[in-house]
């Protein structure tokens, strides 16, 4: 499947996917001598769910944090809304609207379900410390506001029972899911979700996965996502990155990469001469 | 029984995000408030003035600007005793400079210029965090305490290095120096303590607050989500060192009247503060309520039961004091990291279920 920048695609199931959101250009990663990413290229579209697999190690939660701008790559550009985006600070990222979930859970611990929803909500706003220490007028009306986004983030995401507990006394699926909504609660452009169903049970990974498809298409969020269950990432993804020790070697619909040679060597192993 | 949210419905987030979101806990913080306000100034004397309401009014406002650094935004600091001094000599340059002015603008300015230097001391909290954080803003204690010591247009040049306050007045009512009446100094304390504590639940239950807790939980996600590690950390410091600073400047002013700059703001106040925060629960208003009483309260009390009732020793019963506080800064550390506050709280579910707990 050859691509224009400007130009989408209509999926399998029929959804029109739009031009080019994000766009990783030559990207190259290295820690020292050690090279996680090497000159990696592809594109994210508006409205698709893209994925990225591999095996272990193969550079994949570096290329989300590359994107997330917790790392700067040495080389390449990373292009974000037909511009190319200067080295920022992972908070400056979140500002542009780009929202993301982690490997191993990264939720506040000491708040509320609530509060930390409502920690998305941070970049939206934006009254200062005067009138917030007044609790008085502009800040009463923004954290009212601001909570009716979040509690329809709760509504959609079935987490209202939970509101006011701690997060701490959560079990492990329900703070996943408590993830995502603090992501969603940002209204992102892009969503980043990393292995989104880790450590998950079968109906658990039933429930996460209409959820990711209902974000993609209520909201029209474009979502990259990276995961090692791969009925899952079969079943959800319009196309799909395969990256091996840093390299790009598989790109496409799932049904391309599947029957992809250098793929399937990659995943079952393959004798070296 | 009676302690229930059961029927008090919310019908909008106001309601529902307020201080107090039971009725009956709503209830009896006006109780409260009109006990405060309404009938001590009228049955206070000097001696529980001076013994146990000043002392208590003015830790509770240290410790809960030391929360909101330590308990809410996670950075320790050990500074406070330093900071306190800031207030105290801010205030006393202010109120030698400008005798005309309403103490009310003393102290708040005070705590501004207290608020500038702890921004200044919070630099390095960017870089560094934890212990070694710990061991700057002892820096700071110990450079402040010594600042004060040695430069003498602090203390106006006076012959012995002390500072006295001098009579200064607010709204016509005599407020400082040896001459000021207990409910007055009394009154003037709590409008302070209650203004800072109202400020401080309202900041901590908003958007600063969250991006406080955010790092103090997990700074890292805090940054991903967009909360700006700089700009959370150095408002925590500032508005921690402003509550610092007016607990300062009141210690000075309205409770010793003199001071020497190291025994009265020396390293013993920073961890005394420190204490008052652990043992009434990190991340707590309330908590910092419950220690400062407490801590307030402990040594008054064992002078009562065990010098006077009992008959011991003085000196006994001071060590004792200090065995006492060390066991339980141990002991809560270890069983209940969140402080008295948090048995309040688990007392409080306890109650909503009694007596029938199924």
């Amino acid at each position: 499947m050859m691509l224009d920048a400007s130009e989408g695609y209509v999926t399998a199931d029929g959804r029109q996917i739009g031009g080019v959101v994000m766009e990783m250009k030559n990207i190259t990663l290295r820690f020292g001598g050690v090279v996680a990413i090497k000159d990696i290229s592809f594109d994210i579209r508006e409205g698709e769910i893209r994925a990225i697999i591999g095996p272990n190690g193969a550079g994949k939660s570096s290329m989300l944090n590359v994107i997330s701008g917790f790392y700067v790559p040495q080389e390449g550009e990373v292009w974000y809304r037909g511009a190319p985006r200067p080295p920022m600070k992972p908070y400056e990222v979140a500002n542009q609207g780009i929202a993301r979930t982690f490997q191993n859970i990264a939720l506040f611990e000491g708040m509320s379900v609530l509060d930390n929803v409502m920690t998305g909500r941070l970049n939206y706003m934006k009254t200062g410390l005067f009138a917030q220490a007044l609790w008085m007028g502009r800040a009463e009306r923004e954290e009212t506001e601001n909570r009716a986004v979040v509690e329809r983030v709760i509504d959609f995401l079935e987490i209202q029972h939970i509101r006011k507990t701690p997060v701490a006394r959560l079990p492990y699926g329900l703070k996943k899911r408590v993830e995502l909504a603090r992501a969603l609660a940002a209204e992102p452009k892009l969503l980043l979700l990393d292995e989104p169903m880790a450590g998950m049970n079968v109906e658990e990974k039933e429930d996460m996965s209409r959820f990711i498809l209902d974000v993609n298409d209520e909201f029209g969020t474009t979502i990259a996502l990276i995961e090692h269950d791969m009925g899952v990432v079969m079943d959800l993804s319009d196309r799909v990155v395969v990256m091996d020790y840093g390299k790009k070697i598989g790109d496409g619909t799932p049904d391309e990469v599947r029957n992809n040679q250098e793929v399937i060597d990659a995943y079952l192993g393959v004798a070296h001469d | 029984m009676f302690y229930r949210e059961a029927g008090d419905f919310k019908t909008s987030y106001v309601d529902d995000s307020q201080t107090f979101p039971i009725k009956f806990d709503r209830y009896r913080y006006y109780v409260v408030l009109v006990v405060a306000f309404g009938i001590i100034p009228f049955i206070i004397n000097d001696y529980w003035a001076n013994a146990i309401l000043l002392p208590f009014l003015i830790y509770a406002i240290a410790a809960i600007g030391l929360n909101v650094l330590v308990g809410y935004c996670g950075q320790v600091s050990l500074g406070t005793g330093g900071f306190m001094a800031v207030g105290a000599y801010a205030c006393y340059k202010l109120m030698t400079a400008f005798p005309e002015v309403s103490m009310f603008i003393h102290v708040i300015l005070a705590g501004g210029i207290t608020a500038a230097v702890g921004v200044l001391f919070g630099l390095p909290s960017l870089r560094i965090k934890g212990f070694y954080l710990a061991v700057a803003t002892l820096a700071a204690q110990f450079f402040l305490v010594w600042l004060f010591n040695r430069v003498p247009w602090f203390y106006n040049y006076s012959a012995s290095g002390q500072i006295n306050a001098p009579e200064r007045d607010t709204f016509g009512i005599l407020i400082t120096g040896p001459n000021a009446s207990a409910w007055a100094t009394y009154m003037f304390c709590l409008i302070f303590l209650t203004l800072s504590a109202i400020i401080a639940r309202n900041l901590t239950r908003g958007t600063i607050g969250r991006s406080w807790m955010a790092i103090r939980d997990m700074d890292i996600a805090a940054e991903i989500i967009g909360v700006n590690p700089l700009k959370a950390k150095l408002s925590a410091f500032a508005v921690s060192s402003f509550f610092v600073g007016i607990s300062g400047a009141l210690f000075f002013a309205l409770y010793l009247g003199a001071v020497e700059v190291g025994e009265a703001f020396g390293i013993q106040k920073s961890f005394l503060v420190l204490f008052m925060v652990i043992i009434g629960g990190l991340g707590s208003i309330f908590g910092s309520f419950a220690g400062a009483a407490f801590l307030v309260l402990l040594p008054v009390v064992l002078k009562v039961v065990g010098a006077d009732m009992l008959g011991w020793p003085t000196d006994i019963v001071a060590h004792l004091n200090l065995v006492i506080v060390g066991a339980l800064i141990i002991i809560f550390l270890v069983l209940e990291p969140h402080g008295l506050a948090q048995l309040w709280r688990v007392a409080k579910e306890k109650l909503r279920l009694w007596p029938f707990p199924h």
